[in-house]
């Protein structure tokens, strides 16, 4: 089996109703600059792995496992994998 | 009693809880090199302060994957005891030794002082040296100390006895300035569902010598000097 070289866009945000201070201040200071829209601000990670796997199905499974195991704590984060493409 | 402190790339306050042991408490320390396979025997297990890994992608959260960290957790399994101080509550909780997660403090800002602390388990390993109640006073220097856990975590911890201290008000702290980092229900430290793993942000290996303020960190130590030597 042949390895495909992965590039793998990972989103790890706060979980949804956890008190998120960083990102209310991100907010307050767009608010101040006069973008009163702003409903709310979330400051995550944007993670970007270079893997080889057999297929994008399994780039995908691994990265999954990569979230649950380091890349994200499941008590305070969620992640979505944000794109799985040929590097 | 031998005690056993863990060195990780970041740890800085090692030398501060080798000092507390060897010197404030009169026992036996050995450092544990975060890459080492083997606890030299330690009865007792200290996570130290510090920033380990330089705090990447969370406090913790590479230091719970060093080879030491392994033997750590069988010791934890087998009940014997491991004290996580500051970035050692983190990694213990990263490491799933107690239940949680610590993030930025709601102030956003890195907070050193002395706080309040109220006892509140005098049953436990690490506190039999406390009054019901009694409260204490200990350094904190953290940047992400905030204890978060769903509420059904939260009422585990509280109806099972588990949480050890709380930030308290007292005479020199206004009433509702006393939680120093947003912590929920102002836990300050907690206790594993066994009890042989007690994980705190305050720093009481910093607080054991009279000469330098109060030294109300030296009873924790001499609590699990009397129970673990009983």
């Amino acid at each position: 089996m042949t390895m495909t070289r992965y590039r793998v866009a990972v989103h790890v945000v706060p979980r949804k109703g956890l008190l998120d201070p960083q990102g209310k201040a991100v907010a307050d200071a767009l608010h101040t600059l006069g973008f009163s829209g702003v409903m709310s601000v979330h400051v995550g990670r944007h993670l970007v792995l270079e893997i080889d796997a057999e297929s994008e199905s399994q780039a995908r499974e691994q990265t999954k496992r990569m979230c649950a195991q380091l890349l994200a704590n499941p008590v305070i984060e969620d992640f979505e994998i944000a794109s799985v493409s040929p590097a | 009693m031998k005690f056993g402190i863990v060195t990780f790339p970041g740890s800085n306050c090692d030398y501060d809880a080798y000092r507390a042991i060897v010197e404030a408490l009169g026992e036996d320390a050995v450092y544990l090199w975060h890459k080492d396979h083997d606890l030299q025997s330690a009865d007792v297990v200290i996570l130290p302060g510090g920033f380990s890994y330089g705090d990447y992608l969370r406090a913790g959260a590479i230091a719970r994957f060093s080879p030491i960290m392994r033997e750590v957790v069988a010791h934890a399994e087998r009940g014997a005891p491991v004290l996580g101080i500051c970035n050692g509550f983190q990694i213990a909780c990263e490491a799933g030794l107690l239940p949680g997660a610590l993030l930025r403090n709601a102030s956003l800002k890195f907070v050193c002082a002395p706080v309040s602390l109220r006892v509140e388990n005098t049953n436990t390993l690490f506190t039999s040296g406390y009054d019901d109640g009694q409260i204490v006073t200990l350094p904190i220097a953290h940047g992400d100390g905030r204890f978060s856990a769903d509420d059904e975590t939260l009422d585990r911890l509280e109806g099972d006895g588990l949480v050890a201290f709380r930030y308290a008000p007292d005479t020199l702290q206004a009433a509702e300035s006393y939680n120093p980092n947003g912590s929920m229900r102002d836990i300050a430290g907690i206790v594993s569902a066994r009890g042989n793993v007690l994980g705190m942000m305050p720093h009481p290996e910093r607080a054991v010598d009279p000469l330098l303020g109060p030294a109300d960190g030296l009873p924790l130590f001499e609590s699990i000097l009397h129970r673990v030597a009983a």
